[in-house]
């Protein structure tokens, strides 16, 4: 028997039979998440659907040192759930329901499988919602919205995954069960709360998130300013942050993007724009009316040719379109595109999105920008073509765009996660000993290294033979670490 | 003054020798947590700005640099820091973040933790790293910066933080209204679930107190609509995060702190109460034993922490259930395997 098939015997033992895919096609859908240039099929897929079966298998992965990979939706977007090739794909779709919606204590208690957006569509009725909103939002998973820490436009104002959830109850590899928070506003102990967002599965197995929601904001209004230079518009979006407004959302877009957009379902912007910049403001009634007219007096004053505000919903729907079709209007004139994402100091915005463009010109290849102004977010769409052999060349574009990003003081992902694609660039930005504790702390919670290996954190070997580091004599400091 | 390498150089001594080291800055916290054995590594002097740019609303510091000077250099720019920290005097950027306190525009804005984006730390190992960055979002690595908050310096020493800040809000009122205890949390609970440009809210009774932030217009129109008494200043809320109010001065009872489920109602233990944080942080002037009190907490769903009144070696946090605490002690023994920095200032054996 091979070891396949006796995993296979034993996860009979703990889910049922039509819980354990392996035939080709039903592994198949599961070969990659969001970033599609990593497939892997994968070994075996598993479905629980109790707490219990999860956590005997994972004292059995534990004990029989079977690695895993814990997948939500797949939205993510930088190959955090690639499957490994002799481990358990452990998907959590059928962990998917409410469990408890408080609206006096203004919080969710959820399992990790429910949709972001189906949590404030329950919340609606007691005029709450859920802030965190990233593009995703209609089929991405709260579980994964905590492995990658997601983020959205909204993050400048209501913050990341992070700063809307107050506990989560989470699986250690051995099968344990670990409380992290509290039902107050902070947890005893460590902050392992925010230890485990972002940690892109590599520490713990979630299966209970509750996350704290937020008053309907009264009213919102939505502003749209086109300026002829990116200059231009990046000061005009300091300038907003400057005169002491918080916007909920603050956009831009670059002219390849505007055009796209135009092209593709004429939302109304202005073509001969070199950039766009969307600002929302929210709250109640009175201060966004008086925060709307002191940003658009902040646009006029640095060179906008043409300041809108949406006077009714549906044209405030028109403005947000072409910002949240933009990806698929790029998809239209390109056979592939490879979405960035880096964010920067907001203050180096026009510098670096003139290198991004000095760099794309070294490759020959053609990007466009839409990004979250407001907090530096950048996601530059590299537009190629795989057929023509194109992926390597793209790859070399994204890293040297990353490493932009560094130099400016700014980091190689701002939400979309590390995964699998970012490993070297990680060797960027971040030194010897910064690996080393981010490998001492992975071993914390999981010695076997079993927790989606081979993700997030790049082994030193790997820095090492990028040149990203000095290794002596081909021996690396802390032999005794385990390296995943 | 920059004394990254002194201070790296007394930390790898210690960590030869394996002797500890108790971390002061301002010595504002002193009181707060289990005491420490150690040699003092004094931060001090380790002080100044080294970057901010209000534009970006953020604002890189070294950990000895006093809080208020700080608040100064913002209050310049009309930027504050969005967690309002206590000082209890004469307090340290590093202390507040490594202290984790909050005051009372918590709920509203965010913890110290949220606000933290990056830290050069030192090692239990006298390693300087840097984690994080000067960025709002940034998820590349484990975000070690923010495990840093609240961890009480036993797992490094903040050399230096960048922090968000946040645009300090054109005028702030402070209103109240008589309400008998029983009603406050029901009414805490009902304004906590409104798009109101609250900023603070608390019960000491018997008033409840409202704290409104923004522009003068929207303020006038809510504070009509809530129909409360205006008070002549915003004292209040400094007296309560300073714990000057008489809730906090009179009695000799312990002082103790819970985090709470805010619409809960309070546990069965004598004593009295104040509320804050619309309710999620409850202030609690008792002499009923501990263990009742971190039993109660725990029921709930929260956690207690004995604030002042407790001996040097009495615990002081809610004590973790073994699983967690056996990752609070892998933890420790990944940033500081010998345990020299501030050993058992938050558990006897972290």
């Amino acid at each position: 028997m091979t070891r396949r098939d006796a995993m296979i015997r034993r996860l009979q033992a703990i889910v049922p039979d039509e819980a354990i895919l392996r035939r080709p096609e039903e592994l198949k859908p599961y070969e990659c998440d969001g970033l599609t240039a990593y497939r892997r099929v994968p070994w075996l897929v598993v479905l629980p659907e109790h707490e219990s079966q999860l956590v005997r298998i994972l004292k059995l992965c534990h004990d029989e040192k079977v690695p895993l990979v814990v997948r939500g939706a797949g939205t993510g977007l930088s190959g955090g759930a690639l499957p490994l090739e002799e481990g358990l794909l452990v998907s959590l779709a059928r962990f998917d329901r409410i469990l408890e919606l408080d609206p006096l204590g203004r919080t969710a208690r959820v399992q990790p499988g429910v949709r972001n957006l189906a949590i404030s569509g329950a919340a609606r009725p007691h005029g709450l919602y859920y802030a965190p909103d990233p593009s995703s939002q209609i089929a991405c998973s709260i579980g994964g919205n905590v492995a990658e820490n997601a983020g959205g436009i909204h993050c400048l104002k209501y913050g990341l995954t992070v700063h809307n959830v107050i506990a989560l109850r989470c699986l250690t590899m051995e099968g344990e069960t670990v409380i992290l928070g509290s039902a107050g506003l902070d947890g005893p102990g460590y902050d392992l709360l925010a230890l485990v967002h972002g940690s892109e599965g590599l520490l713990a197995v979630v299966t209970e998130i509750t996350v704290r929601l937020l008053p309907l904001p009264g009213c919102t209004r939505t502003l749209l300013a086109a300026f002829s230079t990116v200059a231009a518009a990046a000061d005009a979006v300091a300038a907003v942050i400057e005169a002491g407004l918080i916007p909920a959302a603050m956009e831009m877009m670059d002219r390849p993007a505007i055009v796209a957009v135009e092209d593709y379902l004429q939302a109304g912007y202005p073509r001969e724009a070199a950039a766009l910049v969307i600002c929302e403001l929210d709250g109640p009634e009175a201060q966004v009316e008086a925060e709307a007219a002191a940003a658009r007096r902040q646009f006029e004053r640095h060179g906008a040719f043409r300041v809108q505000v949406a006077q009714d919903e549906a044209e405030r729907q028109r403005f947000w379109q072409g910002r949240k079709s933009a990806f698929p209007a790029i998809g239209r004139i390109t056979p592939d595109y490879y979405c960035m994402d880096g964010t920067i100091p907001r203050h180096r915005v026009a510098e670096v999105l003139a290198g991004i463009a000095r760099l794309a010109d070294k490759y020959g290849l053609r990007v466009a920008n839409v990004f979250h102004a407001g907090d530096g977010n950048l996601h530059p769409l590299i537009m190629y073509d795989a057929a023509a052999g194109e992926l390597e060349k793209v790859e070399r574009l994204g890293r040297e765009i990353l490493e932009l990003c560094v130099q400016v003081g700014g980091t190689i992902t701002g939400e979309h996660g590390v995964g699998v694609e970012k490993l070297d660039s990680m060797c960027r930005q971040f030194g010897e000993g910064e690996l080393r504790l981010f490998h001492a702390v992975k071993q914390a919670f999981d010695p076997r290294g079993l927790l989606n290996p081979g993700k997030a954190v790049p082994t030193l070997a790997r820095c090492a033979e990028l040149g990203g580091m000095h290794v002596h004599q081909g021996r690396l400091p802390h032999p005794e670490l385990v390296r995943f | 003054m920059d004394l990254t390498e002194a201070l790296q150089e007394q930390v790898s001594t210690s960590c030869r020798r394996g002797t500890s080291l108790r971390i002061v800055g301002g010595g504002s916290k002193a009181f707060y947590g289990r005491a420490v054995e150690g040699e003092v590594l004094a931060l001090g002097e380790h002080r100044g700005v080294v970057a901010y740019q209000p534009s970006e609303l953020v604002v890189t510091v070294r950990g000895g640099t006093p809080l208020a000077e700080l608040e100064q250099v913002l209050a310049a720019e009309g930027q504050m820091l969005g967690f309002e920290p206590p000082h209890f005097c004469p307090a340290t950027v590093g202390g507040a973040v490594a202290a984790g306190l909050s005051g009372p525009r918590r709920p509203f804005a965010g913890a110290v933790r949220d606000f933290v984006l990056g830290v050069r730390l030192l090692t239990g190992r006298g390693e300087v790293l840097s984690f994080g960055g000067q960025v709002m979002k940034n998820v590349a690595g484990f975000d070690l910066a923010r495990v840093l908050a609240g961890s009480l310096g036993t797992l490094g020493v903040i050399l230096e933080v960048s922090l968000k800040v946040l645009p300090k809000p054109p005028l702030e009122v402070t209103l109240r209204r008589r309400l008998p205890p029983q009603q406050a949390l029901g009414a805490m609970a009902e304004l906590m679930g409104r798009d109101l440009p609250l900023s603070g809210l608390a019960y000491d009774e018997p008033f409840l107190y409202l704290r409104l932030s923004g522009l003068p217009e929207v303020i006038e129109e809510t504070a009509a609509d809530l129909g409360a008494e205006y008070l002549p200043d915003n004292r209040f809320w400094l007296d309560l995060r300073e714990q000057r109010l008489a809730f906090f001065t009179a009695g000799e009872e312990s002082l103790w702190r819970l985090a709470w489920p805010p619409a809960a109602p309070n546990p069965d233990l004598p004593g009295r109460w104040l509320l804050d944080w619309g309710g999620a942080q409850r202030w609690l002037r008792t002499t009923a034993e501990p263990d009742a009190i971190f039993q109660a907490a725990a029921q709930a769903g929260g956690h207690a922490t004995w604030f002042r009144g407790h001996g040097p070696a009495d615990p002081v946090f809610q004590p973790l259930p073994p699983q967690l605490f056996k990752l609070h002690k892998a933890l420790k023994e990944a940033f500081d395997p010998k345990r020299i920095l501030n050993p058992g200032r938050m558990y006897e054996d972290l």
